[in-house]
C-alpha cells in the first residue's frame, strides 16, 4: 500500500487495530440485540474518530474523506452498523461544514471539538419522499423570527438519539429544489416527537427513527445558509455521503471475502480444500476482482472530493452503485462458499449478506445512483 | 401452476385457496417465533399434501405425484416458505423407505405414520460431509440381526420434531459405494437431538444436529440394498431437485407479486413506480426468468412422473430457480426501497428464505456439475 500517505498508514494501522479488539467481537450480539453502538461511540469519541470531518477551525481534524473513507472501510470489514455510526455523524455534520455561517458554525460545530460525544442526524426522507426528494411534505413556515415545521421524517440514522438534527423542509413548495431550507434541530426542541424506531433486515446495531415535527419552532438563526439553499446543500452531502457508503460496501464485501477464503482453506470435501477446486477458485476471483475494483472506483471518488473535483458527482455515483452491488453479490456468494454453514448465524456472512442490501438502497437508491450517472455523462 | 390435466389445476386451486387464506397470515408469525403453525401443519395433512410421496393405499395421488409435489409446495412458498418445506421434506425424507422398505416394514409403519401423522427427517449431512456426501463417516456394524449406529448427522431439518429418520451410514470403506439407507424411530436409544440451529431464513422449520450413539436398529430396517444407498439418495433427488425449484419459484413469485403490487400503488416523481422504464426493466426480468424456471421444473417433475432419466433438468431446474428467487427478491427489496429492508413487509422474509434454495439438497456450484456430466454422458 506505497500510495497511502503516511498519516493514512497511521490510521488504518490504528483503526485496524481497534476494529479487531474492540469492535469486531462485538458486531453478532450489536446485530441479535439490535442496540444503539454505545460502545463504539465512546471509543471513537476517545480516538478522535467520531466527527472527523470537524475542521480545524472549530477543534477538530479536517480527516480527508479519501482517509476518512478508509476509515469507514476497516470498520465495515467487521462491524457495518457501527460504520454506519459514524456515516450517520458526517450527515449531520457536512451541511453545517459547508453550508452554515460562521456564526452558525460556532454555535454548531465547535461543541464537537475533542472527545465530545454528542451526535448528529440527517433529516430528509419521508414516507412520500425517499428517492424522489422533492416530494418532501415538510413545512417549514416564516413567522417573525422564527419557522414553524410541520410534518414527519423516516427511517432517520440514529434520529432518535441525536443532539442535533439537520432537518430538510420546504419554505416554498412552488419554487420546487428552490424552495427547500435546511434547519438546525436541536434535541428538546418543542414539537419534536419521536416515533418508533425501526425493525430492520440487516445493519441491527443502527438506530433509525421516525420523526414528526407539530408545531415546531425553530429560529430563523438555525437556518443553514439561505432559505431556499436546503436542495443544492442536500445534494452537496450526499454527493460525499455516497463516497462513505461506497466504502462500508467495499468493508462488508471483504469482509466477506476475507471468511470465505479462510474457509476454502480450512473447509475439505472431496478430499481436499475447497480452494482446490475450480469452481470455487473461480469464484474466489470474481469476488476478489469486484472487490478490487469497488474499492479503487471508490478511493478515486473519495480523493476527487479532497481536490474539489466536480467529477466527484460522477465518480462518486459510480462507485455507490458498483460497491454495493459487489457487497450484495460477494455476500452472497460467501454464504455459499460456506454452504449450510453459512446461512447459520454464527458464521458472520449471512448477517453480512443481510447488512450488504441497504447499500443498494441507502442515500440514494442504485436505481438513482445509475440516473446520477447517466445525466453526468450525458447531459454536462 | 403448470395444468396438464383438470385433475392437476383443479389440486393447484384447491392448494392455492387454501394457502392464501390460512397460510398467509401466519407467514410472518411464523418466521418470528421460529414455530410452524400448528393449524398450518394439520391442514397439510387435511389435505393431504403431506403422503403426496406415499403410494395411493397410504393417502398418496394415484399418478403425477412429483408433478403434484411441485404444484403444492410452490403454492405454499409464494407466502410461507419455512411452511412448503414441511412438504419437501416429508418427501425427502420418506422416499428412501418407501422406495427402499420391505414390504413387511412399509405394512408395518405406514398405516401408523400416516394414522398419526408423523414427520419425517433425512439424515444424510455430517459436518465433514455436505456436497461430498461419499466421504461420510457415521457407521453402521452389524452385530447379530441389528446394526449398531454411530455418528453426527447436522442441518437435520425437523430433527427436533420428526417420529422417524432415514439415516445413511457406512457399512463398507468403500467411499460411495459403501452407504445404507436405515429407518431409525424417534424413541430408539441413543439417538439424540443436539443444537438446533439459528439461520437467515425458513425460520419456521427446526433444524438440528442429531447424534446416534449405539443406536441398535433391526436388519429389517435396512432400506434398499446394503451398500447401494448413495444410488438411492440420487434417485431421491430426482424427485425432491424439482420440488426445491417448485420451491424458489413460489418465493419468486410470491415476491414479484409484492413488487408489481408496491409499483402500482408507490408513486414518485409525480407518477406511479411502474410507470419509470427503469421499474419497468426490473419486472420485466423477474417475470421472465419466473416463466423459464417454471417450464424447466414442471418438464423435470413430469419426466419424473413417467419413469423417465430426469437427473439432468432437476438439476437445472433447481439451479435455475434457485438463482432467480434469489434476483428476484433481492430486486423486489429494492423496488420497495427502504420499506423493502424493514421486517413490516414480507420481502425481505423472502429474500432471507431464498438464499436457502442456492444451498441445499445440492448447493448450486454441484447442480452444474452434475449437468455436466449428464450432458458429458449424452455425448459420448
Amino acid at each position: 500500500m506505497k500510495h497511502l500517505t503516511e498519516e493514512q498508514r497511521l490510521t488504518i494501522d490504528m483503526v485496524r487495530d481497534v476494529v479487531a479488539k474492540e469492535i469486531a467481537p462485538l458486531a453478532q450480539e450489536l446485530d441479535e440485540t439490535a442496540a444503539f453502538p454505545e460502545h463504539a461511540r465512546d471509543l471513537f469519541a476517545e480516538l478522535g474518530l467520531l466527527n472527523p470531518l470537524l475542521p480545524e477551525e472549530y477543534g477538530g481534524t479536517g480527516m480527508p474523506v479519501s482517509t476518512l473513507a478508509m476509515v469507514m472501510e476497516e470498520i465495515a470489514k467487521a462491524c457495518a452498523a457501527t460504520t454506519l455510526l459514524l456515516i450517520a455523524q458526517t450527515d449531520g455534520m457536512l451541511p453545517i461544514i459547508h453550508g452554515g455561517s460562521p456564526e452558525l458554525k460556532e454555535r454548531f460545530l465547535r461543541p464537537f471539538a475533542g472527545e465530545s460525544k454528542l451526535l448528529t442526524a440527517l433529516g430528509a426522507t419521508e414516507p412520500n419522499a425517499g428517492s424522489d426528494l422533492l416530494g418532501m411534505k415538510t413545512r417549514a413556515v416564516r413567522q417573525g423570527d422564527k419557522y414553524v415545521i410541520n410534518g414527519q421524517k423516516c427511517f432517520i440514522t440514529n434520529g432518535s438519539v441525536a443532539d442535533i438534527i439537520v432537518v430538510y423542509a420546504m419554505t416554498d413548495p412552488a419554487k420546487k429544489a428552490k424552495g427547500m431550507t435546511a434547519f438546525v434541530v436541536e434535541k428538546g426542541t418543542p414539537g419534536l416527537i419521536y416515533g418508533r424506531n425501526e425493525n430492520k433486515m440487516g445493519m441491527r446495531g443502527s438506530i433509525n427513527s421516525e420523526l414528526f415535527f407539530e408545531n415546531m419552532e425553530i429560529p430563523a438563526a438555525n437556518i443553514i445558509g439561505e432559505e431556499g439553499g436546503g436542495f443544492k446543500n442536500l445534494m452537496d452531502t450526499l454527493t460525499i455521503n455516497r463516497i462513505f457508503c461506497a466504502a462500508q460496501a467495499v468493508g462488508i464485501a471483504q469482509g466477506a471475502l476475507d471468511i470465505a477464503i479462510k474457509h476454502t482453506k480450512n473447509r475439505v470435501q472431496f478430499g481436499k480444500p475447497l480452494a482446490y477446486l475450480a469452481p470455487i477458485q473461480f469464484m474466489i476471483a470474481d469476488m476478489a476482482t469486484a472487490v478490487e475494483a469497488s474499492r479503487l472506483l471508490t478511493r478515486k471518488a473519495a480523493q476527487l472530493v479532497d481536490e474539489h473535483d466536480r467529477e466527484a458527482v460522477l465518480i462518486g455515483s459510480m462507485a455507490k452503485t458498483m460497491a454495493s452491488d459487489t457487497a450484495m453479490s460477494v455476500t452472497t456468494d460467501a454464504v455459499q462458499v460456506l454452504g449450510g454453514s453459512g446461512y447459520m448465524k454464527e458464521n458472520h456472512v449471512e448477517r453480512m449478506m443481510r447488512d450488504a442490501k441497504l447499500t443498494q438502497i441507502y442515500t440514494g437508491t442504485n436505481q438513482i445512483t445509475r440516473m446520477v450517472t447517466g445525466r453526468e455523462l450525458l447531459f454536462t | 401452476m403448470f395444468a396438464e390435466s383438470d385433475e392437476i389445476r383443479i389440486v393447484t386451486e384447491t392448494i392455492r385457496q387454501a394457502a392464501r387464506e390460512k397460510i398467509a397470515p401466519v407467514a410472518t408469525a411464523t418466521d418470528a417465533t421460529g414455530e410452524l403453525d400448528k393449524d398450518v401443519l394439520t391442514l397439510l395433512w387435511d389435505l393431504g399434501l403431506m403422503t403426496m410421496a406415499f403410494p395411493p393405499e397410504h393417502g398418496g395421488p394415484e399418478q403425477h405425484q412429483g408433478t403434484l409435489l411441485c404444484v403444492a409446495v410452490e403454492e405454499i412458498a409464494r407466502h410461507c416458505a419455512s411452511s412448503a418445506l414441511m412438504l419437501i421434506i416429508q418427501a425427502v425424507g420418506s422416499f428412501p423407505l418407501l422406495h427402499g422398505g420391505s414390504p413387511e416394514l412399509l405394512a408395518r409403519v405406514l398405516p401408523r405414520i400416516v394414522k398419526n401423522r408423523e414427520l419425517a427427517a433425512y439424515l444424510v449431512s455430517e459436518p465433514g460431509a455436505g456436497s461430498d456426501v461419499g466421504s461420510l463417516r457415521t457407521t453402521a456394524v452389524k452385530d447379530g440381526d441389528h446394526y449398531v449406529l454411530n455418528g453426527t448427522k447436522c442441518f437435520s431439518t425437523n430433527g427436533p420434531v420428526a417420529s422417524y429418520y432415514t439415516v445413511l451410514a457406512r457399512t463398507s470403506d468403500n467411499g460411495r459405494n459403501g452407504l445404507t439407507f436405515f429407518l431409525v424411530e424417534r424413541d430408539t436409544p441413543g439417538l439424540t437431538v443436539g443444537k438446533i440451529e439459528r439461520k437467515l431464513g425458513q425460520r419456521g422449520s427446526k433444524t438440528s444436529e442429531m447424534y446416534l450413539d449405539n443406536v441398535r436398529v433391526p436388519a429389517a430396517n435396512v432400506l434398499g440394498e446394503v451398500d447401494k444407498g448413495f444410488l438411492l439418495a440420487m434417485q431421491d433427488f430426482d424427485m425432491s431437485r424439482p420440488a426445491i425449484g417448485a420451491q424458489a419459484l413460489g418465493i419468486a413469485e410470491g415476491a414479484f407479486e409484492q413488487m408489481v403490487k408496491h409499483s402500482k400503488e408507490r408513486k414518485t416523481f409525480g407518477q406511479a413506480l411502474c410507470e419509470h422504464q427503469m421499474i419497468q426493466q426490473i419486472i420485466a426480468d423477474s417475470a421472465t426468468k419466473i416463466e423459464a424456471a417454471r417450464g424447466l421444473i414442471y418438464r423435470a417433475a413430469a419426466q419424473f412422473d413417467k419413469g423417465q432419466r430426469n437427473t439432468k433438468l432437476a438439476s437445472m431446474g433447481k439451479l435455475f430457480a434457485s438463482d432467480a428467487a434469489m434476483q428476484i427478491t433481492t430486486d423486489a427489496i429494492q423496488v420497495f426501497g427502504g420499506y423493502g429492508y424493514m421486517q413490516d413487509y414480507p420481502v425481505e422474509r423472502m429474500f432471507r428464505d431464498a438464499k436457502l434454495t442456492q444451498i441445499f439438497e445440492g448447493a448450486n456450484q454441484i447442480q452444474r456439475l452434475v449437468i455436466a456430466r449428464e450432458i458429458l454422458k449424452e455425448t459420448v
